[in-house]
């Protein structure tokens, strides 16, 4: 038993030595936090170490775990770059001192100036616009404006949306708050509260098939879970998207909400120039093309085409504002969402 | 000697020491490392309290005004409904498999203890994939009585505090289970018999004599299982419940003010503290002890008819619900949908070497942190036990982020200091690494592993310490040579116990992880939070049947470990 016991703990220790040592070794490499998931991002990744022979190292978390980490590594921080799925996050890395301004013509050539900050700490990835979405069944396509409109009391009951705890409803109010102000911010945030069908719950995906089972007539999400489950191997998936119709809100006003996924480079970054390398790569052609298939969202790069399915939804308005904007709205965005009662 | 395993089944075997407060015989060394243990596991805590008495800048407020007094509400409620739940399923449980004789009792043993393996968040993920309003339960009964939408018809929504409280109290009633069958266990069937010749039936046996005997077990059963659901994130976040745990998480994270979260965090502690006063406070002064020694097989009422299908109906309810059911609905997403790849060994692997030396770890803490309490019971040594087992209190997302702070500010400190004395910049030497990740489930976990084996090591006469110091061993031989074997299957209890809470483990790997390094319980949720329920079955499951491994190993040892019972 003992010498079992001793053998164990002898191969567990080898075992853990071995895996602190598997990252020292590579010639050239870079380190990524992200809070992107694996399977979204790992391809393309593969596709730049193929191209450059530079290693890329992952860590993925949730971006306010990954902020909190790279505070308390500080200065000694292995992460070359640090990736998030919304622009609040990437503002407040920057604000938090996590970040360096990066000088490069290719990005500031390839990010159009409404996707990155106005300081280049960070750059835009990809975009993602955030829609309603209607049950084709039950409700009139002229009963429908914009995410304003939703306040109405003639939508009583029939809204479902995610919680306030997600990025992207922060985003989609601070961009509100920009453009109505706090007052008129809150009234809306109170009176979608009195119109949701159920408290809110789940996913974007999960929304979405609410409506296509009839518990709500409206859902808000981003268009690319819409497009994940129209392409889904799951036929219950497919047939609940099918039930459901994309509505692009505040055409005749702002245009749509849009929100970016992006990365910043970081200031501990020791592998500034790898880091750089990597952050041009996917903004090329060639992996803005992987955004836009892999996950159906908008390339940011104004060449890249976007996705068949996305490019069949036709062209619409985008909203101009930098979305700069809406990470400087957040922490107002969160305490409306509180007083609302907006869970 | 008698069995080793009977060490496990103390009643406060698996309750922190600031409940129980137990003490017992002198020991320098041993204390010295006990109070730098204590001090390194006890840091998160002390760095998230430490929050408390900082002003919040008016966020306090916000909070008070707006949300604190939801979060208080169904906290309460939540603990009142998996309490409630908790007992009527593991006492219940217990007493039938311990004191009555029914087809089907020999399975029910170990198969009431199967719903520990399974994580609360993947029990809620599998009943809201089942019961939703998009799941097939719901969308069949629609199809036969030709409702279509929501309006047509009421049905039990899973994703509520309802749902939370049954989801928490399935997977929760094992730990009453395990500890109040322990008690029954231990009972002499005198007290019993005595009872009886005394008029009482089986009924009044159970409540007048058998429950209050098991009291203290029962309620230290209790209380692990309501210090889980409050410390439960991935659940009650699922099921869109707001308590405090979402709340801290929320306020830390999601607003970024760590001050106001720890002050919610120390709210939640005093919740903590006020449960375990209550059950002093109305135990009072009285004491429950064995009088008697005699033990021989436990005479069992025999049921049958009616009384005998409604044993089996409760009992086997819970398994089915709490295992059965949610396992085989992950088996059966996992062979329709699993997309497993060549990475998923490399998960497996993580997960159960990141196991392994945790497990080792926090026994060896554990032991050294037991035998210095018996060495020199004295207040210093008590409190730094106190300290080390209090992260098990404090939700796993909290102590998560208190554990990263001080690990980075040591590793930026000794850094700053190398380069500055011999120009070297040493990095990040722990922060990141897999030492880092086993201190921190340390952190979390060492309450589970010390209170077990201190339990088991107080019950070893001080006649065999002091026969042993004699014979000329020191106090190492002889924790070495009498005390290890004695309570060898205590230390194996407390191994496994940790083992399968690492192995669930969510907060703390998924933000102290190495880079290029993940496990099941990473992949699980990161699936799960794509919206990608079914896809996350495969590793789901693997994290269940792990953890089965030590559960039916922990049933055995339970079964072989009555007083005078076959050995």
């Amino acid at each position: 038993m003992n010498m079992l016991l001793n053998r164990l703990f002898m191969s567990c220790l080898t075992g853990a030595a071995l895996l602190l040592s598997t990252s020292n070794f590579a010639a050239a490499e870079v380190n990524l936090y992200t809070a992107r998931k694996d399977h979204l991002i790992k391809p393309i990744l593969d596709k730049f170490t193929q191209q450059t022979g530079i290693k890329v190292n992952l860590l993925s978390s949730g971006e306010d775990q990954l902020i909190e980490r790279l505070k308390s590594e500080g200065a000694n921080s292995p992460a070359d770059i640090f990736q998030t799925t919304d622009v609040a996050r990437l503002n407040r890395a920057r604000v938090e001192g996590l970040l360096q301004p990066i000088t490069s013509a290719v990005l500031e050539r390839n990010v159009p100036a409404k996707y990155r900050d106005p300081q280049n700490y960070w750059f835009g990835q990809s975009a993602r616009a955030r829609v309603i979405f209607y049950n084709k069944d039950r409700v009139k396509l002229s009963d429908l404006s914009g995410f304003e409109g939703l306040a109405e009391p003639k939508w009583k009951g029939r809204i479902c949306v995610r919680s306030s705890a997600s990025a992207y409803n922060q985003s989609l109010l601070a961009g509100m708050i920009a453009v109505d102000g706090l007052e008129k911010s809150e009234k809306w945030a109170k009176a979608i509260v009195d119109n949701m069908a159920r408290k809110p719950q789940g996913g974007d995906r999960d929304q979405i098939s609410a409506v296509a089972a009839g518990q709500c007539d409206i859902a808000i999400a981003n268009t690319y879970y819409f497009a994940g489950m129209l392409t889904s191997d799951k036929a219950e998936e497919r047939e609940a998207a099918a039930k459901v119709a994309l509505f692009w809100p505040d055409q005749l006003g702002r245009g749509a909400h849009m929100n970016i996924s992006g990365a910043g480079l970081t200031k501990a970054a020791k592998n500034k120039a790898e880091a750089i390398k990597l952050m041009e790569f996917l903004s090329s052609a060639e992996a803005q093309q992987f955004y836009a298939e892999a996950n159906h969202e908008f390339p940011v790069l104004p060449s890249a085409k976007r996705s068949p399915l996305v490019a069949a939804w036709g062209n619409f308005k985008e909203e101009t504002i930098n979305v700069a904007m809406l990470g400087e709205n957040n922490a107002s965005a969160i305490r409306i969402f509180d007083r609302a009662g907006w869970r | 000697m008698k069995n080793a395993a009977d060490t496990t089944a103390s009643p406060n075997a698996f309750l922190p020491a600031f409940v129980t407060g137990q003490n017992t015989g002198s020991g320098g060394g041993w204390v010295g490392a006990t109070v730098f243990i204590a001090l390194l596991v006890g840091a998160p805590v002390v760095f998230v309290l430490a929050h408390v008495f900082a002003s919040s800048g008016g966020v306090w407020e916000h909070l008070a005004q707006t949300v604190l007094p939801l979060y208080i509400v169904n906290s309460l409620l939540l603990m009142l409904g998996v309490g409630a739940g908790v007992m009527i399923g593991g006492v219940g449980t217990a007493w039938l498999v311990t004191m009555c004789r029914f087809p089907g009792k020999g399975i029910l043993e170990w198969a009431l203890l199967l719903p520990m393996a399974m994580p609360a968040y993947v029990v809620a993920y599998t009943y809201t994939g089942l019961l939703d309003f998009a799941g097939p339960v719901q969308s069949a009964l629609r199809e036969v009585f030709g409702w279509s939408s929501a309006r047509d018809y009421w049905f039990f929504e899973i994703r509520s505090l309802g749902g939370a409280i049954v989801v928490m109290s399935l997977v929760l009633y094992p730990y009453v289970y395990l500890l109040a069958r322990s008690a029954f266990l231990e009972q002499s069937v005198c007290v019993l018999e005595a009872s009886r010749t005394l008029g009482r039936g089986p009924w009044q046996g159970f409540f007048k004599v058998a429950l209050p005997l098991a009291r203290p077990s029962i309620a230290a059963g209790t209380a692990l299982a309501l210090m889980e659901t409050l410390n439960d994130f991935g659940t009650v976040h699922y099921f869109a419940v707001d308590t405090f745990t979402t709340g801290i998480y929320r306020t830390w994270l999601g607003l970024g003010e760590p001050t106001a979260a720890a002050q919610l965090g120390a709210v939640l502690l005093l919740f903590v503290l006020t449960l375990v006063m209550i059950e002093r406070v109305s135990r009072g002064t009285s004491r429950v002890h064995h009088t008697t020694a005699r033990y021989r097989r436990l005479p069992g009422y025999q049921l049958t008819g009616w009384r005998c299908l409604a044993a089996q109906a409760f009992s086997f309810a819970a398994v089915f619900l709490g295992f059965a059911l949610p396992a085989s609905v992950l088996a059966w997403w996992s062979l329709r949908y699993s997309t497993v790849g060549l990475d998923f060994l490399p998960m497996v692997r993580n997960s159960f070497l990141l196991a392994l030396v945790a497990a080792l770890a926090a026994v060896t803490v554990g032991v050294i942190m037991a035998y210095a309490q018996r060495l020199s019971p004295t207040p210093m040594t008590r409190s730094a036990v106190r300290l080390a087992s209090f992260g098990y209190a404090i939700p796993g997302s909290v102590i998560a982020v208190g554990t990263l702070v001080p690990l980075g500010f040591i590793d930026n400190a000794l850094s700053g200091f190398m380069s500055e004395r011999f120009g070297v910049t040493t990095g990040l030497l722990l922060t990141g690494s897999i030492v880092a990740l086993v201190y921190a489930y340390l952190v979390r976990f060492l309450a589970v592993s010390f209170n077990g084996i201190e339990a088991s090591l107080s019950k070893v006469t001080n006649s065999m310490e002091a026969a042993s110091r004699t014979l000329g061993q020191g106090t190492m031989g002889t924790l070495r040579l009498v005390h290890i074997p004695l309570i060898r299957g205590a230390l194996l209890t407390a191994g496994l116990l940790v083992f399968v809470d690492v192995m669930k483990e969510l907060p703390a790997t998924l933000i102290m992880r190495p880079l290029n390094f993940d496990t099941l319980a990473v992949r699980t949720f990161s699936l799960a939070s794509d919206e990608r329920l079914m896809d996350a079955a495969t590793p789901a499951l693997v994290i269940v049947l792990v953890g089965l491994i030590p559960i039916i190993m922990l049933s055995y040892a339970i079964a072989r470990s009555r007083p005078g019972g076959k050995s």
